[in-house]
């Protein structure tokens, strides 16, 4: 099981790296194998940086990442190669995934270097040849060819192929259907669902709330670095908690709608701010705003469990923990 | 500036030819292995590039006859080329190609030795700036954090460091110098810009999703450096490299002509030391002084035609073929 536990990652920014960005703030949950958790959230939310946080390309600032108990801060070496070898990612981004100089095998070259050396080369290709049979790409196609050659859904299939050709059992999956066209993307999502039956665990990355609502048990919004909901997809979509989660299930664009006939609030966008005297839930069911109690492991991490499994942050949380909203004080 | 991947497999046709010459369509694994329709390797690319670029030829031939005539003159001249051997003072002849000095040493001779000195601390001391700046700009640059702090500042303190004053001190303790020691020396002090460039390329390729793909591959961060980040600037190092050896040189001439130069042995900088202190100039003696100074000057603008057309080569939106 691979476990968030109130992890937070401040970026240094500005000149001499004077400012602090606090791109993800106490985040916590766990992932666990076949299961799909979509983590939904607006550009600059923090998705890509919890990923990478994930996939130890980024340290944590604050909490700890777990992988069956053990802390990934703590591996290096060969522990850190067998960490790689369950836990895998594929990037939002094909094209810059791909050294520019080298063909687009390269990446198959690397992980046969690392993790099959003693492998044959026709076990290797047999091996190949199935992963990229199972992204539907067609050998003969992709191979010996430099990236700038490939289309970005090639790229991205051949990125996914790499993964299968691990023992990858999580996989972070920062936006990869974005890139693709409508036909591979129905491929590529039910390979997710087959790779979910298989037992993998998958953090599916993305903005976009109807491909999450499709493929995940699980769903986690994220604004601004935060949790703002999380809990099974079928009650986030179906009775939200949270303003801003409503917010974004009424701007999914739907067919029979114009841009015109959408509610003024909704258009605003990403300038969403709770209306005032919204109810705030969080600070409602736990008015110390969670401080003491353990609120089925995830105490402190700003969240309250209101059904089951089913939880809901604060409106507007503020950085001493509690509420900006006017709320607060009523509840 | 990172280079695009040159675009080897962009004549690859559609359709390639299967075995015995039957069109098959892409894709096919023809029997008996994959099609490989690629005419060039990256390499070959360079390499084709390079000897139809018209810089690089002038550039490369200047260099070369120089470099034959420091390794054959010492055959064809053996001995001491400061022995007092000849008529002093000879203008140009059959006898004495270059003339003689007013001593009557042999310019040919201490020319062509001269010369063998000056790709030594070309070579040598370019070698030397490279390597640590190489070393010092990819291990800050992908390390970063604290380790970049304190590589910075020691890059910075070199940089600033009268190079000048340091010699003048070295000069008073160290009695006798040989090319050797001012080849070390130009090397340990002339490449913090090296290092410099180095680290910033290195850190604009350090946060590239790839460098990212190859951690989570389990590849170590020396390989990453070496197999990922370097080979995206192969032609930056190697241009590096090339500027290196001819500042290198520049610096020698300049530093001998000054009086810090080696005590013993001979070198480009030297004779023209020699040649303005026994008053070449004033005497007319222009074949003592002239020689030394076409020569530098013809290697370094040979470094730098090169360096220019190597841009075009490496760099396919410069190619103008
Ligand atoms: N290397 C970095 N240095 C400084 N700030 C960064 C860095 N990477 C990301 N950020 C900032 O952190 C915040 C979160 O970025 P992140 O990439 O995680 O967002 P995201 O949710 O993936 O967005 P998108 O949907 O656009 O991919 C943003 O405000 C971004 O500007
Ligand atoms: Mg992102």
């Amino acid at each position: 099981m691979l476990t968030l536990e109130r992890v937070s990652k401040t970026y240094k920014v500005g000149l001499f790296g004077g400012t602090d960005l606090a791109a993800v703030r106490d985040v916590s949950f766990s992932l666990q194998p076949g299961e799909v958790i979509s983590l939904i959230g607006e550009s600059g939310s923090g998705k890509s940086t919890i990923g990478k946080m994930i996939l130890r390309l980024l340290a944590v600032n604050g909490g700890a990442i777990t992988h069956d108990g053990t802390d990934i801060a703590t591996l290096r070496g060969s522990a850190l190669r067998s960490y790689y070898r369950t836990v895998q990612g594929v990037f939002q981004d094909p094209f810059s995934s791909f050294n520019p100089i080298f063909k687009a095998d390269h990446v198959f070259g690397l992980i046969r270097g690392v993790y099959f050396g003693s492998a044959s080369t026709a076990e290797w290709e047999r091996k190949l040849n199935d992963a990229l049979e199972a992204v539907t790409l067609d050998p003969g196609q992709v191979l010996h060819k430099y990236p700038h050659q490939l289309s970005g859904g090639q790229l991205q299939r051949l990125l996914i192929a790499r993964a299968l050709l691990l023992d990858t059992r999580y996989l972070v999956a920062d936006e990869i259907i974005s890139m693709l066209d409508a036909s591979t993307r129905i491929d590529v999502l039910n390979l997710l669902g087959d790779l979910k039956a298989r037992g993998l665990g998958i953090l599916f990355i993305t903005h976009d709330l109807s491909l999450g609502n499709y493929i995940s048990e699980r769903t986690v919004i994220l604004r601004r670095g935060r949790i703002v909901e999380m809990g099974p997809t079928a009650a986030v979509f179906g009775q939200p908690l949270h303003p801003y989660t409503r917010m974004l299930i009424a701007s999914v664009p739907r067919l029979h709608e114009k841009w015109g006939q959408i509610d003024a609030g909704v258009r605003a966008g990403s300038g969403w701010a709770p209306a005032p005297g919204e109810r705030c839930l969080f600070h409602a069911a736990v008015p110390d705003g969670g401080a003491a109690a353990d609120l089925a492991g995830l105490a402190g991490s700003g969240l309250a469990e209101l059904e089951a499994g089913h939880f809901v942050g604060c409106v507007a949380p503020t950085a001493d923990g509690t509420c900006g909203g006017r709320s607060a004080s009523a509840a | 500036m990172t280079t695009r991947a040159p675009s080897a497999g962009a004549q690859t046709p559609d359709v390639v030819q299967g075995p015995q010459g039957v069109p098959t369509v892409p894709g096919a694994v023809p029997v008996g292995g994959r099609p490989d329709p690629r005419p060039m390797s990256r390499r070959g690319e360079i390499l084709y590039f390079a000897l139809r670029t018209k810089k690089v030829i002038i550039g490369l031939t200047i260099i070369a006859v120089f470099l034959v005539l420091a390794l054959i003159g010492p055959i064809i001249r053996p001995g001491d080329p400061d022995a007092l051997i000849g008529p002093l003072g000879a203008s140009p002849s059959a006898d004495w190609w270059f003339g003689t000095t007013s001593f009557g040493q042999d310019i040919f001779a201490q020319f062509v030795y001269s010369l063998g000195s000056t790709f030594l601390v070309g070579a040598l001391g370019g070698g030397i700036a490279a390597i640590i700046g190489m070393t010092v700009g990819f291990v800050a640059g992908y390390r970063g954090g604290w380790i970049d702090e304190v590589l910075n500042m020691i890059t910075n303190v070199v940089l600033v460091i009268p190079t000048l004053a340091l010699l003048l001190v070295a000069a008073a303790y160290l009695s006798a110098r040989g090319v050797v020691v001012e080849a070390l020396f130009i090397g340990f002090t002339s490449w913090p810009w090296a290092a410099r460039a180095i680290r910033a390329q290195t850190f604009s390729l350090r946060s590239r999703e790839f460098v990212n793909l190859a951690r989570m591959s389990g590849v170590k961060g020396l390989r990453i450096v070496f197999g990922e980040i370097a080979p995206n600037m192969s032609s930056y190092l190697f241009l590096t490299f090339i500027l290196l050896f001819g500042g290198a040189i520049l610096i020698a001439a300049t530093l001998d002509f000054i009086g810090l130069g080696p005590t013993s042995g001979s070198s480009l900088g030297l004779m023209m030391y020699d040649a303005v202190a026994w008053s070449a100039l004033q005497l007319g003696l222009w074949w003592w002084f002239i020689p030394p100074g076409v020569a530098i000057t013809a290697i370094v603008g040979a470094l730098y035609i090169t360096n220019v057309g190597l841009d075009e080569v490496f760099n396919p939106k410069l190619r103008n073929t």
